[in-house]
């Protein structure tokens, strides 16, 4: 099956079932992944497929055939979202942070400053145990104005 | 993932004539939409089926339309897209409300209507909604399609009046009169499974529906007659307490979900008035 993946084609051999979370783990060895509820209630899986967040523990990889996903990987490491993330040290423990950052990308590039009511409902897929979220909100606002900046 | 997937199979739909095909012919195969429910299922260790049936190529399951005034919402209709939609925020504004409170926005954007309503759960969000707009449930088999009343589609516990050669490919709603109510009760505001869920419609006969109190969806006939006979709303609770049969589970007690319910319908009675 095809798909881009991070911005590349990509052609993969595997069972069509299997989880695309196991997929990128296991196979293509993208392990910013993570693995947390498998039940998709803590959003520490979160990909993004077409430009929307979803849980890669409740895809199986069949879906994506002809999709652009997009892991954490693919948003670089240099990203602001990623920077103020340590700066406001928005992450701690770091097993949400990956799914945290994918499920927040949208907020950051949306031209409006989000609100903390939208923060809060874009963030609700994704569990974080250590951070109350609050740390996670100033890393959202303070990427977005750098985003928006000028 | 608990359960192995290897041994399985999966066929991906290209039309939807070939898609009740494969119902027809391999019985036993289990409909695959978003996936939400299905994989939790495998992720608990339980085997739905060895054969699965891709339903997300049939674009067209995906529209949203209207027809004779009737809201025509395809099977595959996620609870994102039914956000979006013009039509559905203008027909059924407690249906956008029951969407925004599935899940996170990760369940919303994958999640979608046929599966809330195929996989036939108590604590189905949509459920509710559907009962009192009196929706009916578009089935297509190998014989042609049938148009079931939302209200009768249900036999019992996770049961429904769907054959298993039979495609569920839309639902229909038709015009409502009157104002809609939804309101949801879960552990948590965000991402937590249904306590109680109710929906209402304060039409001058009221239509009420409950979910998580009974092992279907249930409208509520005695306690709408009470409201609409002009009987004072303690005395319709009183009704209500009587009416539903909720039980002790992980997620709540049948006490909770009797006074919640109460306080819901109370709570519905005086925000619609």
């Amino acid at each position: 099956m095809k798909l881009r993946l991070n911005g590349a084609a990509r052609e993969l051999d595997v069972h069509p079932l299997r989880r695309l979370l196991d997929v990128l783990r296991e196979d293509l060895l993208l392990t910013g992944t993570k693995e947390g509820c498998g039940e998709g209630e803590c959003g520490a899986c979160t990909v993004l497929v077409d430009g929307l967040p979803v849980v890669s523990c409740l895809v199986p990889v069949a879906q994506v055939e002809g999709c652009d996903v997009v892991t954490i990987e693919g948003v670089g490491g240099d990203h602001p979202l990623q920077r103020s993330m340590m700066a406001e040290v928005g992450a701690q423990c770091g097993i949400c942070t990956p799914g945290v950052v994918l499920a927040a990308l949208a907020l950051v590039d949306a031209d409006r400053k989000p609100t903390l009511a939208r923060m809060r409902e874009a963030l609700a897929g994704n569990l974080c145990r250590c951070t109350g979220y609050e740390a996670i909100h100033r890393a959202v606002l303070a990427a977005h104005a750098e985003r928006h900046a000028k | 993932m608990r359960t192995a997937t290897r041994d399985f199979t999966l066929r991906r739909a290209r039309t939807l004539a070939g898609a009740v095909s494969v119902l027809r012919d391999e019985p036993g195969t289990v409909p695959l939409a978003g996936c939400t429910d299905v994989y939790v299922a495998l992720q608990f260790g339980q085997r739905p089926g060895k054969r699965y049936l891709d339903l997300t190529p049939l674009k067209a399951l995906r529209r949203i339309t209207t027809r004779d005034g009737w809201l025509v919402i395809g099977a595959l209709a996620t609870y994102t897209d039914l956000q979006r939609s013009r039509l559905v925020r203008a027909h059924v504004p407690m249906l956008v409300e029951a969407a925004r409170l599935v899940g996170g926005l990760q369940i919303q954007n994958r999640g979608t209507v046929g599966g809330n309503l195929a996989n036939a759960s108590p604590a189905g969000d949509t459920l509710p909604v559907f009962a009192v707009a009196e929706a009916q449930v578009v089935l297509l088999g190998p014989e042609g399609e049938r148009r079931v009343p939302f209200t009768s589609f249900y036999t019992g516990y996770r049961a429904s009046v769907r054959r298993s050669d039979e495609l569920l490919t839309a639902v229909e709603v038709p015009p409502i009169e009157g104002r809609q109510w939804f309101r949801k009760v879960g552990t948590r505001a965000a991402q937590a499974i249904s306590k109680v869920v109710f929906a209402g419609v304060r039409a001058s006969a009221p239509r009420l529906a409950l979910g998580s109190v009974g092992p279907t969806v249930v409208r509520l006939p005695r306690t709408e007659r009470s409201l609409a006979s002009g009987e004072p709303i303690e005395a319709a609770l009183d009704v209500l307490r009587g009416e539903i049969s909720p039980i002790d589970d992980l997620r709540s007690s049948a006490d909770y979900r009797r006074e919640v319910s109460a306080n819901l319908v109370r709570e519905f009675w005086a925000g619609t008035a």
